[in-house]
């Protein structure tokens, strides 16, 4: 982005303060601009009136972020990579969480082939609320066969929506791939210092990204990112090589760091998405155990440092969860507590002689406490009280967890303890013991503490529940 | 013999060249290829014939050789010499435009982070073979824009009594947790930990209530026991912790010690004076606010006259999936703000990883959600989270990491000496990884 305050977005606006796009006024908006919460299009004047629209590709031009945005693949599976604008999270946030492309190969056999698809797609794994999934196919080309090559992909197509790479350095065997594909958009790999006239002509032909790919070679990769730019073929990604070990892994990661730190400080002939292909750890690697663990340090690694797309092979379940975990936790906007609605939840089938128990909505407090009570067969109310997205400990700590938020959120929930329990009970968190009396009185309910952990629930409940007279 | 022939011709001469599959196409006129057959041309038939059509060239290429036709040099003129086909119809890019990729170093980065140096060998009265030094960074660590002076470290956890563990954390430790002494030296022997960290929970008045004195035996055994330089952990309590570490730190006298820990809820100032007056380091701990953590350190600075080089941050480490994208970010934080002058958080950084192992990922045995894929075994599952939940942090700046299972503390050591640039390996040939069997 080439302007960082509201005042400079502000200039391209209107400046009616007309409202269209739910904006009290064109400053508001324009400081949605800035922190990219909002987009230039939401502003429907601007994008719809002929007198407005020098201003508004001036704006987008100067919006545009630093890192060029790719999509691959089409349709609701489609994935965007790039699009950063900041190295440190906690300046802004980082924008398109990593892609990650989990490999076939040409010479599997068809059944193993679809099998392992179909494991990539389903994967999944909850967390806060929602799942974590995988995202992309990367067909390997290791026959060096077109129709080989052509066959695998097609084979994939049929199994999933999930876009794909077609990963060949044979300009044949690409295009053989693109005959069946080119319609899904998938991302061509690779164009290196030998192939690179063919690939480009193939980027051009049907229209499809590509990546460029110079093993350590920085000099030669911004070239060829340069010159597929400028013959129009900007959808390009980046691989600088990921080698997997010793002082290779260490260059790899100076090579990232290098790329990204040009591109962020306005090299436009470098400021495209990165690849890394920690699946180079198999072949450093003889045993499945110790390739996975590598793999995934080396994915972390890249996670953290970068990488916006990465090609993998290791799918055990110890390596695919703390990758998608360390990608979570990346791009996390930290600008936002995720949060859950405020309000009461049943767990389970509550019945009159329940426990209401009272949590926060931090997404993470609230999906540990309501996991700790479902997956134990306990079932009660759960009231998420607006905490602002602070978790129970901090909120009480911070004020944001008292008696009279208690009383409200039940009220808001329109839950009526008299007609809906038949023991005035309200259960507290073991943190939030401080707020007892309080509560007693704001809600003349009686109140009991929990433990310190929800994860020690159902044990409290064998002692406590049902409540003693 | 006349050299001409016709297409025609052709398609009766290779009926008898074993191209039979090639039914419905018929070569006919100028190089035309008729397909018939009916209904759309789909891709995987399109692609099928190109190959046919591209065997039937072949064997026309050879007929026309063997019938005098110059078939080579034409290839070669309509090729440009490449013994490949040209794949697009599109104008060529002739030239790669040469280019040069320049990136500055970071010249903010100009306050060097603190060096802190942990145990004391015989030179300087103490009993270590060797000593630790920690921090001295002038950059985010593993970045080219200037080395790193020293690498990163491992303290093993030891602890004063049996306690709860994950399974495949206990596996390693069953025959020693009785002995701090004997798992301190197991940690050291088999296990290549750097340090050794005694954690005198047992001192808690709600877990035995261990007298300080007692408590300070057990370090004085672990001192004994191995000679690397030790961190000694009170046990949380922040009514009973300062008297324990005062204790402790009598007894380590002159084996410069890390105290853990000075923090905002305790007499911060009876561990400091500890620590300064038996020449040990202090470990000043906050819980994930860099304002805070601002405030202790000025705080064992200014009130409590801890010299600079003896002062060690945690800003607290929250598992991966717990919290850990707050950590990662509060210690970047701290970092970049201390390379960048702020003298207030100049200080080498600790991490307890070991809260890894608070994630119900490193440590159920599956998911309680049926929904969820499955999660594998946890003997993997386990170390993995501790290994990247250190990693994370090293790439935002923490020196050293107290842990708990040896592959965890093997493999982080690996991958951080790896970005260091003290492992060697042969290197591997990537340029064809595509085509790799793995
Ligand atoms: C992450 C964190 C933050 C984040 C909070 C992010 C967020 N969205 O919540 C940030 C950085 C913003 C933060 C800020 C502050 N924090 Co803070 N923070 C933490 C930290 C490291 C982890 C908290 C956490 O997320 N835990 C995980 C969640 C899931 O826990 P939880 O919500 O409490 O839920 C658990 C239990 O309460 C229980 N539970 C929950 N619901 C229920 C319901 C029932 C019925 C039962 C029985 C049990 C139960 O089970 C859950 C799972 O174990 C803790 C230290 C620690 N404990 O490790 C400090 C801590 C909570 N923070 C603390 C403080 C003081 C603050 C600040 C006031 C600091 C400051 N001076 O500004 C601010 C306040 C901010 C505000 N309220 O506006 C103190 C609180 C001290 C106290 N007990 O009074 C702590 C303990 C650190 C400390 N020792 O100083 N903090
Ligand atoms: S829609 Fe456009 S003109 Fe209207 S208030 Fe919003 S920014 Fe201003």
């Amino acid at each position: 982005m080439k302007i960082n305050s509201p005042l400079e977005a502000y200039k391209f606006l209107p400046g009616t303060n007309c409202g269209e796009c739910g904006e009290t006024s064109c400053m508001a908006f324009a400081s949605h601009l800035i922190d990219r919460s909002l987009k230039a299009t939401d502003c429907t004047p601007l994008v719809s009136e002929e007198k407005y629209k020098k201003k508004y590709d001036e704006l987008e031009a100067l919006l545009a972020p630093e890192i060029r945005e790719v999509v691959i693949g089409v349709g609701e599976k489609a994935v965007s990579i790039g699009g950063d604008d900041v190295l440190h999270r906690h300046k802004l946030t980082f924008f398109n969480k990593t892609a990650f492309a989990y490999d076939v190969w040409d010479t599997m056999d068809e059944k193993d082939l679809v099998e392992r698809v179909n494991k990539i797609q389903d994967f999944k794994k909850f967390y806060v609320g929602d799942f974590l999934t995988l995202d992309m196919i990367a067909v390997r080309s290791v026959s060096d066969d077109p129709a080989k090559f052509a066959a695998a992909v097609k084979k994939v197509m049929e199994t999933t929506e999930f876009p794909m790479v077609l990963c060949s350095f044979n300009p044949e065997v690409l295009k053989a791939g693109l005959e069946v594909a080119a319609e899904k958009r998938p991302l061509l790999y690779a164009a290196n210092k030998d192939n690179w006239q063919d690939v480009a002509a193939l980027a051009q032909e049907y229209n499809v990204p590509v990546t460029v790919f110079a093993p350590n070679d920085l000099d030669m990769l911004k070239s060829l990112a340069k010159t597929f730019s400028e013959n129009g073929i900007e959808d390009v990604v980046l691989d600088p090589g990921t080698f997997p070990t010793g002082k290779g892994l260490r260059t790899t990661f100076q090579n990232f760091l290098k790329i990204r730190r040009a591109g962020i400080n306005g090299d436009r002939d470098i400021a495209f998405p990165i690849m890394a292909v920690p699946l180079t750890a198999w072949m450093a690697h003889d045993d499945d155990v110790s390739a996975s663990y590598w793999e995934t340090v080396v994915a972390s690694v890249f996670t953290i440092k970068y990488g916006d797309i990465m090609i993998l092979h290791s799918i055990e379940p110890y390596a695919q969860l703390p990758q998608v975990h360390i990608r979570d936790t990346i791009y996390t906007d930290p600008r936002k507590p995720v949060t859950v609605d405020p309000g009461v939840y049943e767990v389970g089938s509550p019945t009159a002689d329940s426990p209401l128990l009272v949590t926060a909505n931090f997404a993470l407090t609230y999906y540990t406490v309501e996991s700790d009570l479902s997956s134990n067969g306990i079932d009660c109310y759960l009231t998420a009280i607006d905490t602002d997205g602070i978790g129970v400990e901090a909120a009480v700590a911070g004020g944001q967890l008292t008696a009279a938020k208690i009383k409200k959120g039940l009220e808001d929930a329109g839950f009526d303890m008299k007609e809906k329990l038949n023991n005035n009970v309200i259960v507290l968190p073991g943190l939030g013991a401080r707020l007892q009396g309080d509560v007693e009185d704001e809600t003349g309910a009686a109140v009991m503490i929990g433990p310190t952990d929800s994860g020690r629930l159902p044990g409290w409940m064998e002692q406590n529940w049902p409540p003693k007279k | 013999m006349s050299n001409k022939m016709k297409l025609s011709g052709l398609t009766d001469i290779l009926k008898d060249l074993d191209v039979e599959s090639l039914e419905g196409v018929t070569i006919e006129g100028d190089i035309e290829l008729d397909i018939s057959g009916g209904g759309g041309l789909n891709p995987a038939m399109a692609y099928a014939l190109g190959h046919e059509a591209a065997q039937i060239s072949l064997h026309v290429a050879n007929i026309a050789r063997m019938l005098g036709y110059p078939v080579d040099q034409l290839f070669a003129a309509s090729m440009g010499g490449l013994p490949q086909v040209p794949v697009a119809g599109q104008s060529r890019i002739q030239e790669l435009i040469p280019a040069k990729l320049d990136v500055a170093k970071m010249s903010e980065w100009a306050t060097p982070i603190q060096e802190v140096t942990l145990g004391a060998t015989s030179a300087d009265g103490g009993s270590r073979k060797n000593t630790i030094t920690l921090g001295g960074e002038n950059a985010l660590p593993y970045y080219f824009d200037a080395e790193m002076p020293h690498r990163n470290y491992v303290t093993m956890d030891v602890f004063d009594m049996p306690i709860g563990m994950a399974k495949s954390v206990k596996g390693n430790y069953e025959d020693v947790i009785n002995d701090p002494a004997e798992w301190a030296k197991k940690v050291v022997r088999d296990f290549n930990a750097d340090m050794v960290t005694i954690h005198l929970i047992s001192t808690d008045p709600l877990i035995n209530d261990t007298p300080a004195r007692e408590a300070a035996k057990v370090v004085e055994d672990v001192l004994q026991a191995v000679d690397v330089p030790i961190v000694i952990g009170g046990s949380g309590n922040p009514k009973k912790d300062p008297e324990v570490l005062e204790k402790a730190a009598e007894a380590a006298e002159g084996e410069r010690v890390l105290l853990a820990s000075a923090s905002l809820n305790l007499d911060y100032e009876r561990v400091a004076k500890a620590a300064t007056d038996h020449g040990h380091a202090v470990l000043s701990w906050t819980q994930l606010e860099i304002n805070a953590q601002k405030e202790l350190n000025r705080k064992l600075m200014k009130q409590c006259g801890v010299p600079r080089d003896s002062i060690v941050m945690d800003p607290t480490t929250a598992a991966l999936g717990y919290g850990l994208d707050y950590a990662y970010t509060n210690m970047e934080r701290i970092r970049l703000a201390g390379l960048m002058g702020d003298e207030e958080l100049t200080f080498p950084m600790s991490s307890g990883t070991t809260n890894a192992w608070g994630a119900r990922e490193s440590w159920m045995k599956e998911s309680p959600l049926n929904q969820d894929s499955d999660w594998g075994p946890r003997e993997y599952r386990g170390p993995i989270w501790e290994i990247v939940t250190g990693l994370t942090l090293s790439l935002a700046g923490n020196d050293m990491f107290m842990m708990m299972h040896p592959t965890s503390v093997q493999v982080l050591k690996e991958i951080t000496q790896t970005l260091y640039g003290s492992i060697e390996a042969d290197e591997i040939d990537i340029t064809n990884w595509v085509g790799a069997e793995v």
